[in-house]
């Protein structure tokens, strides 16, 4: 038993109750996805049927399959357009690009839901479906993803991108082999950081969506509506695993990011 | 025909005139050095020559063709940063490669003149090491490798001691002068540092506001200084406020104000009754106890009021009779502890007429 000073208590008991606070919903969720009852009220014994019965949800299924889908192409396009994002912010010092490029993320969700609608809807005069939804999350990972590049190159000394050029690089040159690898980190972070928040939400893809291909929130959304069965539990508890893991990726090439080294 | 001409070269930032019509011829071969303070314009120029930055008017001749439009991959000139700038994903080897890798030679000709670029600096055990696990001495060493390899015509240097600590600068700054010797590239060398000028330097510029004050060897640069600010930037020196009374071809008289008569050699366009100052290097004067003193014109009284003792040397501060202070240089080369004169003693100053100089305002 380690022996903790006084003062360590209180900070002990203060994170552990931050920490119960956080995590215990989620806790129960999982709890409940192996219980063998219909009722998430109290514990029966364990079962794996619900995860099967999941297996069986051709419903279900499917609207994993398209969330995948969108989460992996909008994560890539914002990847890619973060990424540019994020180097011209860094590159041309004008105050006005982080700004537009930072709006997206801190804005209220629902009108960006709406805005998106009207655009599509009126503008582009797109049906809306599996494309609009990608192009909708699109928008708000790009800005995700060009804080994390720009943070990424802010930390670094200018001097190493004029020392390539001193040293014979073209410019392309410079970016290919001195640029690039050293924000992998970050872009590899941003596209993570973009597939998780592409395969969850909910707001702006419920706005967005249409009326065709089932969509893994809104589907557990509708699922819920009938009552919180635990085959929701389960579901959940598979996102869940899957979020954790990529934010753990995430966040180790975020501390390697912080650390300012890369191998 | 000078290897790297300077014509004119001015450049703007904003209201801010960096550097102000600017002119310097470098020659092959040659360790020169611009020296100045901080904002002087000194770095501005060397980021024109390697050409980070363009220049707003003026040229940039190398072997008489002007490379002002040539981007940076395109000058043969290679810098060493103050940070180093090494590549931090590539080991040591691939980072001194990398000039190679960019100029198209092949893989085997890189191995193999890596190989023997880190056996000349002695850094072979770390050529497979990233250069955060190197010292600050090993990066440096590793910059310099990698600003050689390639054989430029010109190194340019931005105050790459500026991070060492002093016993380690002393060190590398005899092995700089070994090693511009050895490879026979022309340096450009750019410090704030006035003794690093000095000791490194076969010419030296020294920049002001963005302007040239003077261009010169460093003995010629603290003996003969141009003007006041080249003399107090250099070295030490004692300045009193003094107007000219007479002038002749041999020597200038001054009136040291709230002192005596003093000469100094003579000047180009000097007059009668110009205002500015009297101004003798600490190590030029003499101090003699009042009581054997010679009475010769160049001698002014006053009491110690002060001394520092640095070990080799030690500077005693002389307070004048018009309550202006001098100080006074004594090396302490008498074997064992001598402490010629103590706080309070009385004593009287003097100096050659050669080593003072009168500097208009």
């Amino acid at each position: 038993m380690i022996k903790i000073p006084h003062r360590q208590t209180v900070l002990w008991i203060a994170s552990i109750l931050v920490y119960a606070f956080l995590y215990i919903p989620l806790i129960i969720i999982v709890v409940f996805s192996f219980n063998d009852s219909k009722l998430n009220a109290e514990w029966v014994g364990f079962t794996l049927h619900w995860y099967k019965a999941l297996l069986n949800n051709h419903e279900m299924l499917l609207a994993a399959r398209n969330s995948l889908i969108i989460a992996i192409s909008a994560s890539f396009l914002a990847t890619t357009l973060g990424t540019m994002a994020g180097l011209a912010i860094h590159r041309y010092k004008l105050k006005v690009l982080p700004i537009l490029a930072f709006t997206p993320v801190a804005m209220p969700e629902i009108l960006l839901g709406v805005s998106l609608l009207l655009f599509f809807l009126q503008v582009l005069n797109l049906t809306l479906g599996m494309l609009s939804i990608i192009i909708a999350h699109t928008t708000f990972c790009i800005g995700f993803v060009a804080i994390i590049v720009r943070a990424r190159l802010q930390g670094m000394d200018e001097s190493i991108f004029e020392a390539a050029r001193d040293l014979g690089a073209t410019p392309w040159q410079t970016f290919h082999q001195i640029t690039l690898p050293l924000i992998r980190p970050a872009i590899i972070a941003g596209a993570l950081m973009s597939f998780t928040l592409s395969i969850d939400d909910f707001v702006i893809t419920f706005f967005t969506k249409g009326v065709g291909e089932p969509i893994l929130p809104i589907q557990i959304y509708t699922m819920i509506k009938v009552a919180v069965t635990p085959e929701v539990n389960a579901i959940s508890t598979l996102l869940m695993l899957l979020t954790l893991t990529l934010i753990i990726i995430a966040t180790r090439f975020d501390t390697s990011m912080l650390r300012g080294e890369s191998k | 025909m000078a290897l790297l001409e300077i014509r004119n070269v001015t450049k703007q930032f904003g209201n801010f005139i960096a550097v102000d019509n600017v002119s310097i011829e470098i020659r092959a071969g040659e360790f020169f050095t611009l020296l100045g303070p901080s904002g002087c314009g000194k770095t501005t120029l060397l980021r024109m020559i390697a050409g980070f930055d363009a220049p707003d008017g003026g040229q940039i001749l190398l072997d008489g063709e002007d490379i002002v439009a040539f981007p940076p991959e395109k000058r043969p000139f290679h810098t060493v940063f103050q940070s180093y700038a090494l590549f931090p994903h590539m080991t040591v080897a691939d980072n001194i490669g990398f000039p190679l890798k960019m100029s198209g030679k092949a893989r085997e000709e890189i191995k193999t003149r890596v190989a023997e670029t880190l056996e000349e600096v002695e850094l072979s055990q770390f050529a497979d090491r990233y250069p955060h696990e190197l010292s600050g001495g090993q990066k440096q060493r590793v910059a310099f490798a990698r600003g050689l390899i390639n054989q430029p015509r010109l190194l340019l240097l931005d105050e790459p001691l500026g991070a060492l600590d002093e016993k380690l600068r002393e060190n590398m700054q005899r092995e700089l002068i070994n090693l511009q010797a050895e490879a026979g590239v022309t340096f450009i060398y750019v410090t704030h540092a006035q003794n690093e000028a000095l000791a490194l330097s076969h010419r030296i510029a020294v920049m002001n506001q963005g302007r040239i004050e003077q261009i010169d060897e460093p003995s010629r640069i603290y003996n003969f200084p141009v003007n006041r600010f080249v003399a107090d930037f250099i070295g030490k020196i004692n300045m009193l406020n003094a107007w000219v009374t007479e002038v002749s071809p041999v020597h200038l008289k001054l009136k040291v104000e709230g002192l005596g008569e003093v000469a100094v050699p003579a000047k180009d366009r000097i007059k009668v009754n110009d205002h500015g100052v009297f101004a003798v290097r600490p190590e030029q004067v003499r101090i003699v106890p009042l009581t054997t003193a010679i009475h010769t014109e160049f001698q002014l009284n006053g009491k110690i009021k002060d001394f520092l003792y640095i070990g080799d040397v030690t500077t005693y501060i002389i307070e004048l009779s018009n309550s202006t202070q001098i100080e006074a240089l004594l090396p302490n080369s008498v074997p064992g502890h001598t402490k010629p004169f103590e706080v309070g003693d009385t004593v009287a100053v003097s100096w050659q007429e050669q080593s003072a100089q009168f500097f208009p305002d």
